[in-house]
């Protein structure tokens, strides 16, 4: 926990803005085969805010945060982390990356074998080995509570509805206070009123927790209740940068049908 | 291709080097394709000794996933012992009643333990039950690993700071290697019990008077070479089954691509190696 406490100060600040950096990327490739998904992409997160990351499916949204924590490998460009490169970094480093980072999947991703208890035992054990026993427990059943589960500690993931399933693997990513967090499509394939929940909990968790958070959507009102600032992706690049403000403002083609037709439905 | 090729056949002004020429190319283009399957073939025995490259370089690793290791020991040897028992047993009845007639038509009925108790610990017990675990432990970690593929969980792994590799795949090949001799101890002792029973059925003979025969055609280095071909068939099962597994693609439909072939490519690869061991014993001895 002390190199954590350290890394916070150590962010380095952006020169043109005198916020502290805590992601930066530069000149991002990424394809598959013949396919082109991120093609040049330039993109800072500061410290403590919500950046949502929008744009129609396939345009390398989710991608493009799997390149951050090296489970893909980026063609090109370079991704600095609390001022480490990471896309040329050995395991090692790596690991030590990641484990200042949570990372929220699309599908929860909870292991299926282990009961709540044990899948969030699972990282506390290998990322907080300062941690023992009666503390471990506390901070499992602290994590569940934020996340409204208090008592779904012995629960099999197979008996939990989906939206449950994303408070689990969000208390999962929570419960060993990563600095940075990562929201991979958390609202998509939710009921709206537990979009809304969820949303709420990201934001409840960006201020409990301090975290700078990057969330992938498509969802319009999990932006609207989520972000700080808005860049929406297309043909893998950073078409516009904004606040939800400038989005719903804009008389751009793109962005006004992406917002309506959202609006309508 | 075919059809330019016959109206440029029908085409009386068609010179003979146009049709050589076309012929040229479908030449061409069949060693093109039979290029491109000698390429993904070996492009998937690379992946696969890559594949067995990092497990082995893991399994030497100073983080060894031991509580793991354990469950996974219990899940496959617990879990398959009652399969195992049933299977041996009534593999050494049939087998006993099947030699019989053959026995007595040359008047060596006594020589019935012997015989099948040496068959039972040289090459059925081994190999069958080498084939039963391809199935039923195999198909588990294809279908285990595949799943986990699917839904993200090996990802998930990945960026809580935990090597899948060492926590998913060493685990399963050391337990498969270790669990499967054992199996195969037993396996061979239900089969004699059931051989016992065979004799039994057509004949009055004593357990211990059966065993002494039985054990009378037998000696250590009829047991040896049949127990250390055990342990590869343990790895080959371990390393095939997480190989598909690990390697599954991203549909759901992948997982049963993946069990699939962790039964079929593992009973093959069981059989090569039970050919193989037999060469080098038959050498040896």
């Amino acid at each position: 926990m002390k190199d954590i406490q350290e890394e916070r100060k150590t962010m380095k600040p952006d020169a043109s803005t005198e916020r502290e950096v805590v992601i930066d990327i530069k000149n991002l490739k990424k394809s598959f085969g013949k396919l082109d998904v991120l093609t040049n992409i330039h993109l800072k997160l500061y410290k403590g805010e919500n950046l949502v990351v929008l744009g129609k499916s396939g345009t390398g949204k989710s991608v493009l945060i799997k390149c951050i924590v090296r489970l893909l490998d980026p063609d090109s460009g370079t991704i600095e982390v609390l001022g480490q490169e990471v896309s040329t970094m050995n395991n090692k480093d790596l690991e030590n990356v990641r484990k200042k980072i949570g990372f929220l999947f699309q599908s929860g991703a909870l292991y299926d074998s282990m009961t709540v208890k044990q899948n969030l035992e699972f990282p506390v054990n290998r990322i907080r080995k300062d941690l023992k026993g009666p503390v471990i427990l506390q901070k499992i059943e602290e994590a569940l509570a934020n996340v409204g589960l208090p008592d779904a500690l012995n629960t099999m993931p197979s008996e939990l509805s989906g939206g449950m399933r994303k408070r689990i693997s969000l208390a999962r990513t929570i419960v060993v206070d990563p600095l940075i967090m990562l929201y991979d499509e958390p609202t998509t394939g939710l009921d709206p009123v537990t979009s809304d929940e969820i949303s709420l909990l990201i934001n409840e968790v960006q201020k409990k927790y301090k975290t700078s958070s990057i969330i992938i959507t498509h969802d319009i009102e999990c932006a609207r209740a989520t972000a700080d600032r808005i860049i929406m992706l297309s043909e893998g690049e950073v078409y516009y940068e904004g606040t939800i403000e400038d989005f719903d403002n804009s008389t751009d083609p793109l962005i006004s049908s992406f917002f309506k037709k959202q609006n309508h439905e | 291709m075919k059809n330019k090729y016959i109206i440029l056949a029908l085409n009386p002004v068609v010179k003979a080097k146009d049709i050589v020429s076309m012929q040229t190319v479908r030449l061409a283009e069949k060693v093109v394709e039979k290029k491109n399957i000698a390429t993904l073939f070996f492009s998937d025995l690379g992946n696969r000794a890559l594949f067995v490259a990092r497990t082995t370089k893991e399994m030497f690793s100073r983080d060894f996933e031991f509580r793991e290791f354990l469950r996974q020991c219990f899940e496959i040897g617990n879990k398959s012992f009652g399969l195992i028992a049933i299977t041996g047993g009534i593999m050494g009845v049939v087998l006993t009643i099947q030699s019989r007639p053959a026995l007595a038509e040359f008047g060596a009925v006594t020589m019935l333990p012997g015989m099948v108790a040496l068959s039972i610990i040289r090459e059925i017990g081994p190999v069958i039950t080498a084939l039963i675990l391809a199935g039923k432990i195999g198909s588990g970690m294809g279908a285990e690993l595949g799943s986990m593929k699917v839904t993200e969980q090996i990802d998930a792994m990945e960026v809580s700071a935990t090597n899948p590799m060492r926590y998913l795949v060493v685990t399963r090949v050391l337990a498969a290697t270790l669990m499967l001799p054992l199996l195969v101890l037993f396996a061979d002792f239900f089969g004699i019990l059931g051989s016992w029973i065979g004799v039994n059925i057509k004949g009055d003979v004593s357990f211990v008077l059966f065993i002494s025969q039985a054990f009378t055609s037998i000696d250590f280095l009829d047991f040896l070479p049949a127990l250390v071909k055990t342990f590869f068939f343990g790895a080959v099962i371990g390393f095939v089954g997480c190989y598909e597994g690990y390697n599954a693609g991203r549909g759901t439909e992948s997982v049963g691509i993946a069990a699939n072939s962790a039964v079929v490519v593992s009973s093959l690869l069981v059989i090569i190696v039970d050919l193989i061991a037999v060469q080098i014993t038959d050498m040896m001895l």
